[in-house]
């Protein structure tokens, strides 16, 4: 069993503020990051996958496909965008938790599309909004 | 299947190996890290570095030198000289590029 993570990149803005709280008590929980107009981050999301060898390739997991996964399912749905606007975060707010929550069952709801056979298989989401706050979350963790 | 990657090309790899175990009573660590970097330096930096690894350095004149296959590698060469007895090899990760890596943890079953 091989683990394979690759690092991808896309900048967006969020605002946290949550619609059970009054302006008081979302400028009091949040601070700076309950600015009204947002502010951005340059996400590093790093997605992890297991898999045995393919005894033909000698690779676990065609980056190449879990690149164009990624891509169509993350970096161009999210990148350059409100994360507040999007769908998903309609009734959560976009704190970086939940954008891993979402990044992850999205990669994990289209896996098939790419990756029809029993392996490989997604294993995390790691995202960092900065080098110092990380957030993870297991795809077995959600639905 | 390999696109770019069928014509020879270079990697600055980056190998991470982590043990893990008990520390010792007396001397509080797992193993003396220049014990492990002499360890590391004659199992894999010696006969991998600035080689052909296609032609140079067994198996890969057999087996496709992927970055999974060097990984799992790397660990044959070392989990035999870090056998202690308050701890083991635990991971070797290797890096091909920054945004791309792999983990390998030993022969693990692939359980559901």
């Amino acid at each position: 069993m091989f683990h394979v993570t690759r690092r991808y990149e896309f900048p967006a803005s969020h605002r946290l503020h949550s619609s059970q709280l009054s302006d008081d008590e979302n400028s009091r929980l949040y601070g700076k990051c309950n600015n009204p107009y947002g502010h951005g981050h340059n996400y590093i999301v790093e997605v992890s996958v297991r898999g045995p060898l393919d005894p033909v390739s000698g690779r676990a997991v065609d980056s190449r496909l879990l690149d164009e996964l990624v891509k169509r399912e993350v970096l161009e749905r999210f990148g350059h965008t409100d994360l507040n606007a999007d769908v998903n975060f309609a009734t959560v707010v976009p704190t970086s938790e939940n954008l891993a929550a979402q990044i992850c069952s999205l990669l994990k709801r289209n896996w098939s599309t790419v990756f029809p056979g029993e392996w490989p298989r997604l294993e995390k989401i790691r995202i960092a909004e900065t080098p110092r706050n990380i957030f993870a979350i297991r795809a077995d963790e959600i639905e | 299947m390999y696109g770019l990657a069928v014509n020879t090309h270079g990697h600055n790899y980056v190998v991470e190996v982590s043990l893990k175990g008990e520390p010792d009573p007396v001397t509080g660590m797992i193993l003396d890290l220049k014990e492990l970097k002499e360890i590391l330096n004659r199992q894999v930096v010696a006969p991998y570095d600035h080689r052909f690894l296609n032609y140079e350095v067994p198996p890969f004149d057999r087996v496709v030198p992927t970055t999974e296959n060097i990984a799992r590698d790397i660990w044959q060469r070392l989990e035999p000289h870090l056998r202690q007895e308050n701890g083991r090899l635990y991971a070797v990760r290797v890096y091909e590029t920054a945004d791309l890596y792999v983990d390998y943890f030993g022969d693990e079953p692939c359980s559901t």
